[in-house]
């Protein structure tokens, strides 16, 4: 794979597709996680770390086991048990032997099981369908792209917490309005491809 | 069909005998939490990732509600059945295989019968594994209670799903596209609300709409009790 597709697949990912915001993949921890930058900055990198090993395991998975035996149909099944299986290895490994990340990421490890970007990473990896590096490098850019919403958005959140809004709208509507308007914000880099 | 229904309630649940009015009342009442009171996309903020992707069109939203309903109803039943058999420390897991083992199920059958459906619902079937309702309700009903309940858990939060989803696809339709299951009716389109960030918008004014509606009624009570 040359730099070139790669700056070409990173844009994708990050700004053109932006897995939260053009998409609409992960969108619970993204409204759920985001009320604090720096927690919305830990989920955000939890999630770049386990979608980039993610995304290796479960194309071998795909490669290696399922088509041999004719199992596509399974593709499901097994990979949110991968998925599942990782994320519980990740934890027991960063504890183990990196507790400085494990203390950073910890806590968001267990939620990332159930976001649906994940698991949407490795099935849009197998429809593409893409090779080994590639899709490695999408899943690592797709957690990127969804970071940069996150953070995105917390730092929006964090300046409107002591705004007046219609009661009506207090909460979780007030976040989904401001999470409309990034989105719209995000079209503007929609058909941005290069090569 | 009621008395079928009784004695196989009483088969499964030993535990809790209980009279017929007293189960009607607690099966209105999971009917009305999982319809209104404790609607999942409006009030629980459950499932939001498929809500916003397939609301674009009337049609998606049906199909996309009740394939959740599908799988919700059948997982419920399963682990209800279950409960007693998975052991505390690997339940999620379990819950797991379960919800996946009948999202395949419904992703086949829809290949095979909707395909046109299939394709425009895309990799959102196969996501309907990671739908925080179907393992929300698995966790908080479906572990608890009989399979009678869950199945009535299932079919009313399934339900409830698909109206909320409804009213969006219905709206987005509508305006972001000018059109009512494809047909067009009216002139001009607000494109932005077709757009992803359209998903924002309106679900945003509906949950607003919901909390309005829940005040004034909260609102009315109350004025009711002090007059």
């Amino acid at each position: 794979m040359s730099l070139f597709s790669l700056f070409s697949l990173a844009l994708t990912a990050i700004l053109a597709e932006n897995f939260v915001l053009v998409k609409f993949l992960g969108i619970c921890p993204f409204l759920g996680v985001s009320k604090k930058t720096d927690t919305a900055l830990g989920m955000g990198m939890a999630v770049v770390f386990v979608m980039g090993l993610s995304s290796i395991v479960t194309w071998a998975v795909n490669e290696y086991l399922l088509l041999p035996l004719g199992l596509a149909y399974m593709q499901t099944v097994a990979f949110i048990l991968v998925i599942a299986a990782l994320v519980q290895f990740v934890e027991l490994f960063l504890k183990k032997f990196i507790p400085t990340l494990y203390t950073a990421l910890g806590i968001y490890l267990p939620l990332i099981t159930t976001n649906c970007a994940v698991l949407g990473a490795a099935l849009l990896n197998v429809q593409a369908p893409r090779g080994p590096l590639e899709s490695t490098a999408f899943g690592v850019f797709s957690g990127l792209g969804f970071t940069l919403a996150i953070v995105l958005f917390a730092s929006v959140r964090e300046r409107l917490e002591f705004s007046k809004f219609p009661k009506a709208f207090e909460g979780f509507p007030q976040a989904l309005i401001t999470a409309g308007l990034i989105a719209m914000a995000f079209m503007g880099f929609s058909g941005l491809s290069i090569g | 069909m009621t008395e079928n229904k009784t004695a196989q309630q009483a088969v499964q649940t030993p535990e809790a005998p209980e009279t017929q009015a007293k189960k009607q009342g607690r099966i209105k009442e999971i009917v009305l939490n999982g319809l209104i009171l404790q609607n999942p996309i409006l009030v629980l903020f459950l499932g939001m990732c498929a809500t916003m992707a397939v609301s674009t069109s009337l049609v998606n939203a049906v199909g996309m509600g009740l394939s959740t309903t599908a799988v919700l109803i059948c997982s419920n039943v399963v682990i209800s059945l279950l409960r007693k058999l998975i052991p505390k420390e690997v339940r999620i897991a379990c819950y797991v295989v379960v919800i996946a083992a009948f999202v395949t199920i419904v992703d086949l059958l829809l290949k095979a019968f909707l395909p046109s459906l299939s394709d425009a619902l895309g990799i959102f079937i196969p996501l309907i594994v990671v739908n925080c309702i179907i393992l929300g309700r698995a966790e908080a009903f479906a572990s608890k209670n009989g399979p009678l309940y869950a199945a009535v858990d299932g079919v009313s939060m399934g339900l409830g799903f698909t109206l909320a989803l409804c009213a969006m696809g219905l709206i987005r339709e509508l305006l972001g596209g000018g059109a009512i299951l494809g047909h067009q009716v009216l002139p001009e389109k607000a494109i932005l609300l077709a757009a992803p960030c359209g998903g924002f918008l309106v679900l945003g004014c509906l949950v607003a709409l919901t909390q309005y509606l829940k005040a004034r009624v909260a609102n009315k009570k109350k004025g009711g009790d002090e007059a």
